[in-house]
């Protein structure tokens, strides 16, 4: 995007006599051109060059540069299982996100708007875990899922789980993990969106005789899209991406890898670089590829 | 007012291209290209071959020591190490002691790029284990020992004198060593775990926790399937039947996690009731908990023996410093005191006369002073080669990452 803005500015100033003004403008842009050239373009070139190496043949851990493409073939079947559980669980966390949010989102938003002070206070509560760190706020729902803990003792003498049964290590305590951790990048975009809402739109829906769900439906929802779609993406994208939740040193187990934690074993405990560097790579083409469908589907590209 | 350049290689080349190239609005693309294209390649270009070169040593003016350790691994009382207190009285050198070893391989991942440039990892002495050790000798990533400044050198027990990796103990000083072996909650299990087999009873699925150190729980499988590690006579398919074990019960849900020394969690916490785990460690959780809850056993079978040694990595600037420690731990005294505390095999020989001093009811232990009977039931895994080692901890990691 600010590739073609900068292109933009260029050519503006052979056209116009207004030299001078364009060239401050390129002045403006320069560090956040030279940003992206220096910690995206030559990572991302790197990253390239890295996923075509192959191992060298003296040293453990060590490459050589080659063009050995055969290795995306490799990471495909090998770790496809994963790749698609990161999708599904990402897709599951961003459901139970939104159906979480939208309601509080516009409470917050449209309901206690006539008393800021509460509103403030219930902003507050939304965005007060992110004042401890991500890491600290998974292991102690690390130790409140575990074995000993309340939640798997209450659920047991409820025999809703078995004897033998337990939640952290497994994908529900994974997609959880990662709903809980993403829900306030759901909640303050639609807060922003719903907090703009103009009730009058309501009054006249329903003086029309919409009823309370064709109101939801045919003016709340189009109304809110804007913070849907910037919600979804603010949390699908890192869900694909994230390693902790699904971490065995937190809520993870074998049975439920994601993307994310074989990048992070192939980078780091196997030294395995072309591998995870070719994992990197799929899993940002994917998630380009789904995002980009999922905007010109929605039909908001200008808002993104 | 000149401040000097950063030292890293690749700014420094960074730095050069920037005031080597005329900013002229015309060509500042095409400098930016170039410059790119070269930061590029400078970071994928390994410097495979050139080893690095040792600091220059200014531990005669610095009395500081960075130590880089694993957790339970020195004697605590509050919150301080009382010998390492006495050592800096000693010596006037201030040790910062950092937790910071989770796991050989993570550790490594962590600090491999600054050993490859020389440059210091923030450790002047970190203790590894031998095959982890190995591979940093052969890449040339540790300072050579000044013997003469480590008398008590005299004290390493004989059996741990000439290891393959490092035949002079030029390199390498061994720290501890110890057993990996069976650990259970003696309030679920009461009748305790005799066999890596027990682990696999259906009475304990899910609540059975692993080490991710490939040759500890691979080594007590394979020592099951009555495979001798030490020997030089298995290959890989005496591994891959266990890896195919380990498999097995990893699937079907028995084994619950693969960890570091962060298993020490999952046991206090109940996720875990049964574990392959490190011989010393279980009476440092116990004394956090407060009570005799964990128990320990060597598989009858045999259980691993692995020692941890002390290296000084090649970007350190306070080998000397280091040397002191080593020479201190080295003490008979002190090596008992460290060993009552942690309660791994102490290396250094008279130890355990100097125990009969401090806890004499601890001279008989067999995690601190194993006689025979135990040493003949633990073996040390042979060293693999590096396509062994490639191919082995593909297999071991993808059972973990359940692909």
């Amino acid at each position: 995007m600010a590739i073609t803005a900068f292109t933009g500015v260029a050519t503006s100033t052979d056209a116009s006599p207004r030299r001078k003004k364009s060239w401050v403008a390129l002045v403006l842009l320069l560090p956040g051109l030279l940003y992206l050239v220096l910690f995206f373009i030559v990572p991302l070139v790197s990253l390239v060059i890295t996923s075509l190496q192959v191992p060298s043949p003296t040293a453990f851990g060590q490459y050589d540069t080659a063009f050995n493409w055969q290795t995306y073939g490799v990471v495909i079947s090998t770790y496809g299982t994963q790749i698609l559980r990161s999708f599904l669980y990402a897709l599951l966390a961003t459901i139970f996100a939104l159906l979480f949010s939208y309601p509080l989102a516009y409470f917050i938003g449209v309901k206690v708007r006539r008393y800021p002070i509460l509103q403030g206070l219930m902003l507050v509560l939304v965005i007060a875990p992110f004042f401890i760190s991500f890491l600290l706020r998974t292991l102690a729902w690390k130790a409140i899922l575990s074995d000993d803990g309340v939640v798997v003792g209450g659920l047991k003498a409820l025999s809703l789980m078995g004897s033998q049964d337990h939640l952290t290590g497994t994908p529900v305590a994974v997609v959880f993990g990662l709903t809980y951790n993403f829900i306030p990048f759901m909640c303050l975009p639609l807060y922003t969106t719903l907090e703009r809402l103009d009730v009058r739109y309501l009054e006249a829906s329903n003086d029309l005789y919409a009823g309370t769900f064709e109101t939801f439906r045919k003016v709340i929802l189009p109304l809110s899209l804007p913070g849907i779609v910037s919600g979804t993406l603010l949390t699908f994208i890192p869900a694909t991406g994230d390693y902790v939740n699904a971490s065995s040193e937190f809520l993870g187990g074998a049975s439920s890898t994601m993307v994310g934690n074989v990048i992070q074993s192939n980078f780091l405990v196997q030294l395995n670089y072309p591998v995870a560097a070719a994992l990197s790579i799929i899993l940002m083409a994917i998630i380009l590829v789904i995002v980009s469908l999922y905007v010109k589907r929605s039909g908001t590209d200008d808002l993104v | 007012m000149t401040r000097p350049l950063p030292q890293d290689p690749m700014i420094q080349r960074l730095i050069q291209h920037a005031s080597n190239a005329s900013v002229s609005r015309r060509t500042m693309m095409q400098t930016a290209g170039v410059a790119a294209a070269t930061l590029a390649l400078a970071a994928c270009s390994t410097a495979a071959g050139s080893k690095p070169t040792a600091a220059t040593d200014v531990s005669s003016t610095t009395k500081t020591l960075n130590w880089a350790n694993w957790s339970y691994y020195l004697d605590l009382k509050g919150k301080t190490y009382p010998t390492l207190v006495a050592f800096e009285k000693q010596t006037g050198i201030t040790v910062n002691y950092a937790v910071a070893v989770d796991d050989n391989n993570t550790y490594y991942a962590k600090v491999k790029d600054q050993l490859a440039l020389g440059q210091d990892i923030g450790a002047d002495t970190v203790c590894l284990t031998d095959w982890m050790v190995s591979r940093l000798i052969g890449l040339g990533y540790t300072q050579k020992l000044d013997h003469s400044k480590i008398p008590n050198i005299s004290n390493l027990s004989a059996s741990l004198q000439k290891p393959d990796f490092d035949p002079g103990r030029d390199y390498s000083l061994p720290w501890q060593s110890g057993f990996a072996g069976l650990c259970w909650n003696k309030e679920k299990l009461p009748n305790g775990l005799k066999n890596v087999s027990d682990l696999w009873d259906p009475a304990l699925k899910g609540k059975v926790g692993v080490l991710s150190e490939m040759r500890d729980t691979i080594g007590l499988i394979m020592m099951e399937q009555g495979v001798d590690v030490a020997s030089k006579n298995w290959g890989d398919a005496q591994f891959s039947k266990a890896i195919d074990e380990f498999r097995t019960q990893v699937k079907s849900g028995q084994i619950r996690n693969i960890k570091g020394n962060s298993y020490a969690d999952d046991l206090k916490s109940g996720d875990t009731i049964a574990a392959i785990v490190w011989s010393g460690d279980v009476t440092s959780i116990n004394g956090e908990v407060g009570g005799d809850k964990f128990g320990f056993a060597l598989p009858e079978t045999g259980g691993t023996l692995w020692s941890d040694n002390y290296i000084v990595p090649i970007g350190s600037s306070k080998k000397a410093n280091a040397e002191k420690l080593m020479n201190y731990y080295y003490e008979p005294e002190v090596a008992a005191t460290v060993a009552a505390f942690v309660n791994y095999i102490t290396p250094v020989t008279g130890a355990k006369e100097a125990m009969a001093k401090i806890d004499p009811s601890l001279v008989d232990n067999q995690l601190i002073f194993p006689d025979a009977a135990t040493l003949a039931k633990a073996k040390i895994f042979r060293t693999l080669t590096n396509a062994e080692q490639s191919k082995y901890t593909v297999e071991f990691e993808s059972v973990g990452l359940g692909a």
